[in-house]
């Protein structure tokens, strides 16, 4: 690890971007996530002999498809938008994941829809999760909750990117974003040579040439193309599952349920709670594709509260995890504006 | 006993999927042709794009990049800041370039991108089946302009060449056909300078290529080519429109 700081959350992603190898960024600014093209840019200049290159694309089209062609050569590459960039963005989340390239996206989430308010919101869960793009694919999304965790979260995206051949997405909100945070910034890790990338497009000296198509050839190379992606799909929900489970010790009655920046909400409530004598615990999902499902099992009988900035849609998914969907309880908040520990605290009681 | 021609050696030995008297073929060849010459197969990425090249990845035995529709110039872009070492060739139709991609090209030239475009101009979406392109002619026949290309509705016919002139960050931008042997050589020359200036490190080079389309035209191939001669290349004149090297020399 490297030193200890006191950083905003877009700043601090940002540098443990860099440290973990990717030089190659383009971007179009959007708040809340414009600090990190800023930040980029900085480096840039700042910091040359790092060989950082920064692209201001024209558009959010453009940037992730830059991204792509960037990372089919192998390097580290991302970009980082909010939700109508990255409903641009959603023609090249397809094409990445069925060509294998991987590529990093980071998605600070606020309000919608339409042109909608710049402050915390989860409502592009569905866009994220479920692939907001045409066809049969699946992104890898990871949901941090804490400075820390967004620049951990953010190194380790780049490996499964590569790992799995597949575009990963960083999903966190305008609070995580632009909240500061005293963090123990990662180290510096080492990219992988761009030559030993399967498939990266290095120039065809001494091998076979690589061709990065997703062109279909008739229905027969079609279904079989496709059968390899869900096999790559499949992989990667058996292996890549992620939560965080909370005072499950002692059998409680009621569970919350809760991802990013309302989930700090949610622990402070739950220790409210607990202050009353109302046994709460909380499940926080991180991988939110691949869904912790496997959070869920053995559960029968509690009551499970989601709190989302939504008008609900990880909850859904809740529904599927349980073994009752009528166990499962919803609280959410839409606009931008956050509930307060207290606030949570009533409707955890509405469910006594 | 001594060849006097071969099969330029990029070449794969699959079939193209493009239509009798098209000239996406003679232009495809001419481009294999510089990459035996140039020694570019090795170290080059050609990136195609969506349209009747949409498979062209197969016919070359190098690294390619199938890009989205309009996007070549992006991912190019992309590609070549990640590795400015490789050759990186962005090839593409008019509906790809004009319409859907409008915004890659003229920021790739904005940029100053180190890469080479060429731009196939067959007025006419070919493999949509024959409707009607940024670069359709006015009065021209197509599936989406049954009564001819109406300038009230539709509007004018882009001039990309002259477009690309224009930008700072353009360092070479001509326009040629393929429709006679002298043509082609032409053709082939500009192709040559635009690769070998890509090589020299200068900015973006653009060859846009007037190229016949028999069958979105509904023309035999013949005289698909006078067309392009008699009519097209009235509409689009021939001939370099900027080529800043020169003067450096």
């Amino acid at each position: 690890m490297g030193e200890k700081v006191f950083m905003q959350g877009n700043q601090a992603m940002t540098e443990s971007a860099i440290r973990a190898g990717c030089k190659l960024f383009f971007g179009y600014p959007i708040t809340p996530s414009s600090e990190v093209p800023e930040y980029y840019a900085n480096v840039m200049e700042t910091r040359p002999e790092e060989g950082v290159m920064f692209i201001q694309a024209e558009t959010e089209v453009a940037a992730f498809n830059m991204v792509a062609g960037a990372c089919a050569t192998g390097h580290r590459a991302m970009t980082a938008t909010s939700g109508p960039g990255f409903d641009l963005g959603q023609e090249a989340m397809s094409f990445m994941s069925a060509g294998d390239i991987p590529a990093v996206i980071v998605e600070v989430q606020r309000p919608g829809p339409g042109d909608g308010e710049i402050l915390a919101a989860q409502g592009d869960y569905f866009s994220a999760v479920k692939g907001g793009g045409h066809g049969d694919y699946c992104n890898l999304v990871l949901a941090p909750y804490s400075v820390q965790e967004m620049c951990e979260l953010m190194q380790e995206s780049f490996d499964l990117a590569q790992k799995y051949c597949n575009p990963v997405v960083l999903l966190t909100d305008a609070t995580l974003a632009k909240m500061r945070e005293s963090v123990e910034l990662p180290g510096y890790k080492e990219a992988p040579d761009p030559k030993t990338v399967p498939n990266a497009l290095t120039g065809c000296k001494g091998r076979e040439p690589h061709k990065m198509a997703t062109c279909g050839d008739g229905a027969v190379q079609w279904e079989e193309f496709n059968a390899r992606l869900q096999e790559k799909y499949a992989r990667i929900a058996a292996n890549e599952v992620r939560y965080k489970e909370y005072n499950m010790d002692d059998d409680p009655d009621i569970i919350l349920v809760a991802y990013g920046s309302v989930a700090r909400v949610c622990e402070s409530a739950m220790k409210l709670a607990r202050e009353e004598g109302i046994k709460v615990g909380m499940i926080r999902p991180i991988s939110l594709w691949p869904f912790p499902d496997v959070a869920f099992e053995g559960k029968r009988g509690k009551k499970f509260l989601v709190v989302e900035l939504s008008a609900g849609q990880m909850v859904q998914d809740v529904k599927l995890a349980v073994d009752d969907k009528r166990d499962v309880h919803f609280f959410g908040k839409l606009g931008g504006t956050t509930p307060s520990p207290k606030v949570v605290l009533g409707e955890i009681k509405k469910l006594l | 006993m001594k060849a006097i021609y071969e099969k330029p050696q990029v070449f794969t030995d699959a079939i193209t999927t493009y239509c009798g008297g098209c000239g996406h073929g003679i232009v495809g060849k001419l481009i294999a042709e510089l990459i035996d010459e140039l020694d570019l197969r090795e170290n080059g990425i050609l990136v195609w794009p969506i349209g009747c090249s949409c498979l062209s990845d197969r016919y070359y035995n190098m690294d390619a990049f199938m890009s989205l529709h309009g996007r070549a110039p992006a991912s190019a872009t992309g590609i070549k800041r990640a590795d400015p070492s490789k050759f990186v060739l962005c090839y593409q139709g008019d509906g790809d370039m004009v319409s859907e991609g409008m915004a890659e090209i003229m920021h790739a030239a904005i940029r100053s991108e180190k890469f080479t475009v060429i731009f196939i101009n067959n007025a006419i979406y070919g493999m949509t089946g024959g409707q009607m392109a940024p670069t359709t002619l006015e009065g021209q026949y197509a599936s989406t302009a049954p009564a001819g290309r109406k300038e009230l509705n539709s509007g004018y016919p882009v001039h990309m060449a002259e477009i690309m002139g224009m930008m700072p960050g353009v360092c070479y931008s001509e326009r040629v056909t393929i429709t006679s042997p002298g043509a082609v050589a032409k053709c082939k020359n500009a192709l040559r300078k635009g690769f070998q200036n890509q090589l020299d490190g200068k900015g973006l080079s653009f060859i846009e290529i007037l190229s016949p389309c028999p069958t979105g035209w509904k023309m035999a191939p013949l005289k698909a080519m006078e067309w392009v001669d008699e009519v097209v290349s009235k509409e689009y004149p021939l001939g370099l429109i900027k080529d800043t090297t020169k003067e450096e020399n």
